[in-house]
């Protein structure tokens, strides 16, 4: 460690340091104030005239009328008859709700099944090898998601390499009709957000102290309960992390269920930008983004409490 | 307290492992079947990514059927008209948002790490970040409602300014993030030296700290670039009439007959994406070691 070499700063430097300290912080906010203005004019002003936008009602052409509304809410559940103008339960958006998170959390969950062993994997690795498979693993977290969206069509479709294969095997006589269902889709959004696993779960592993595994092992722990009661719950804040990155992402995807699931199977990204496209309901997509806001702020808060809560318990 | 054995678990796992070939039941750190997990992970992730590479090269007609090895559908791309002015388009703009979110995101960046703590300071950061927390779909479609606004209030329309200030916006956070490590990851002496020998706040910014900190200047840029450059989700939803950048470009195209130009025009993406990724990588890790 390079630590070690570094003496102690002496009275002289701390008083240097502090000198330095009270420049920067003369000109903080000089210095600050063009990222918060960009952010806030074009992040998140936008986002404020969303929610004015979403008390509004549609325009007939696309964008709104200044008539105050709240049937973009109410039509989240309700549909209003076109004879009495009485309100009528109507499921449709819930369900493509439901399917969403349902589609969202199966995601993380076997992103989770799969990313933990080999985020486990890497972090056992010589240091060498760990930079390699780090590397490896970065590449596809950056790459361009709808060329990446694209190269899974293109080898599950009808005529794709997989049918092709299994064909040439003998092993089927017709393709297999795998693109626009339910299982393209999940598959499309496994494969899309497996890096945003695997990383945060590496970067907590990789720090751990594998003495406590050894000491485990000298208790006459079994290798599944060193994993269990020793190496996930020191793994966990990294866990957290990376079930927020895939479920956050997956639940408001927008190109994966657009290239892979058709226009049969929606998931609230593509419902919202429908809104905003050939439905021409703004108000309705603005609602719609808000409750999918909502929720992502819901998971977040949730992430926040649980990460710091255990800060606290540790300290106190 | 902690024998030198006991602290030393690399060392101690390797003399039980040196006389013969790694004995997995006798390596502590084992756990069955994770390697073979990882192996399919890897497979997953590339395989898709291999095949529309190697079908780029095809000198057949079919995306997905091998005809020969051929060039040709590159030659097609480059000299498809449309490929060019998506090119120019996407270039506009990512150049300009990286530009100006790396400018931006650094200045920030040293406001945040180079000072005591102060009030306020959270909100900034959370400010900062906040782009990175909300969806893509949510961003597309408040800034599709804002610039609508604009448009029909003042009567003002930037033009590609529209899209290249909604990518400059989501562009801060990840130029700030590596900038913000590796400012908080650099000792001060050399600074302090610098103040000590009567360098102005200018000359020790301009002659010290810069030089320090430019690894985490450029891997922020670098990460800016590919998320600008890679942006489908927000650009089709803003992007006005005309403004078609590649991402926008490969996706019309995927609504006519397939042939592999869409292999050869996607490969060169993934090209670009893969080599900003590497430098961002190799300049972050290499002032590490």
């Amino acid at each position: 460690m390079a630590a070690v070499d570094i003496p102690a700063p002496t009275e002289r430097a701390v008083a240097a340091q502090a000198f330095l300290r009270r420049r920067w912080l003369k000109s903080r906010y000089g210095l600050v104030a063009p990222a918060l203005i960009i952010i806030g004019l074009f992040g998140i002003l936008p986002l404020l005239i969303m929610v004015v936008y979403s008390f509004l009602e549609a325009g007939q052409y696309g964008g709104v009328v200044w008539n105050f509304s709240t049937d973009a809410y109410l039509s989240f559940l309700f549909q209003r008859d076109i004879f009495d103008g009485t309100l009528v339960f109507s499921p449709d958006y819930l369900v493509i709700y439901v399917r969403s998170i349902f589609l969202a959390v199966a995601t993380t969950v076997i992103c989770l099944a799969l990313g933990f062993p080999t985020a486990y994997f890497m972090a056992t690795r010589p240091p060498a090898q760990r930079t390699l498979w780090v590397f490896l693993i970065t590449i596809p977290f950056w790459s361009n998601l709808l060329v990446r969206t694209l190269a899974v069509m293109l080898i599950i479709r009808d005529e794709g390499v997989i049918n092709d294969i299994l064909l040439w095997l003998g092993l089927i006589d017709k393709p297999i009709v795998m693109l626009y269902t339910n299982f393209a889709v999940m598959l499309g959004l496994l494969y899309s957000f497996l890096p945003f696993m695997v990383l945060p779960i590496y970067a907590s592993l990789e720090k751990m102290d594998f003495r406590l595994v050894e000491a485990g092992f000298d208790l006459y722990a079994t290798r599944g309960k060193v994993l269990r009661r020793i190496i996930i719950p020191l793994a966990k804040p990294g866990i957290i992390a990376g079930c927020l990155l895939v479920f956050i992402p997956a639940i408001g995807a927008y190109v994966t269920p657009l290239i892979l699931g058709g226009g049969k199977h929606l998931m609230i990204g593509a419902l919202i930008a429908l809104q905003f496209g050939t439905s021409r309901n703004w108000p309705l997509g603005s609602a719609q983004a808000l409750i999918l806001m909502v929720g992502v702020l819901v998971a977040l808060l949730f992430y926040v409490r649980t990460t710091t809560g255990k800060a606290q318990a540790l300290h106190g | 307290m902690a024998s030198p054995a006991i602290t030393d678990t690399a060392g101690l796992s390797d003399t039980i492992r040196a006389p013969q070939k790694p004995r997995k039941f006798l390596d502590l750190k084992y756990q069955p079947g994770f390697g073979t997990i990882a192996i399919c992970c890897m497979v997953l992730l590339y395989a898709p990514i291999l095949v529309l590479t190697i079908f780029s090269f095809n000198g057949g007609d079919s995306v997905t059927r091998w005809g020969g090895f051929g060039l040709n559908w590159y030659v097609t791309a480059f000299q498809n008209e449309g490929f060019h002015h998506a090119a120019l388009t996407t270039l506009k703009i990512t150049i300009t948002a990286t530009i100006v979110s790396t400018l931006v995101a650094t200045s920030a960046a040293l406001a945040t790490t180079r000072t005591r703590r102060w009030p306020g300071q959270n909100t900034a950061f959370v400010v900062i970040n906040l782009p990175l927390m909300v969806p893509e779909i949510i961003t597309a479609v408040a800034s599709l409602s804002f610039f609508a606004l604009i448009a029909s209030v003042a009567h003002i329309s930037f033009g590609l300014g529209n899209l290249i200030l909604v990518h400059t916006v989501f562009c801060i956070p990840f130029a700030y993030l590596p900038i913000r490590a590796r400012l908080e990851d650099m000792d001060l002496t050399l600074e302090q030296a610098a103040a000590d020998l009567y360098a102005t706040p200018w000359q020790a910014f301009r002659r010290v700290t810069l030089p320090l900190l430019m690894p985490g200047i450029s891997a922020g840029a670098a990460l800016a670039f590919i998320v600008s450059f890679d942006d489908f989700t927000i650009t089709q939803l803003v992007a006005g009439p005309g403004q078609t950048t590649l991402p926008l470009f490969i996706w019309d195209h995927t609504r006519l007959p397939l042939t592999p130009e869409i292999n050869a025009m996607s490969t060169i993406l993934l090209g670009v994406s893969i080599v900003f990724v590497t430098l961002s990588f190799v300049i972050a890790r290499r002032r590490k070691a």
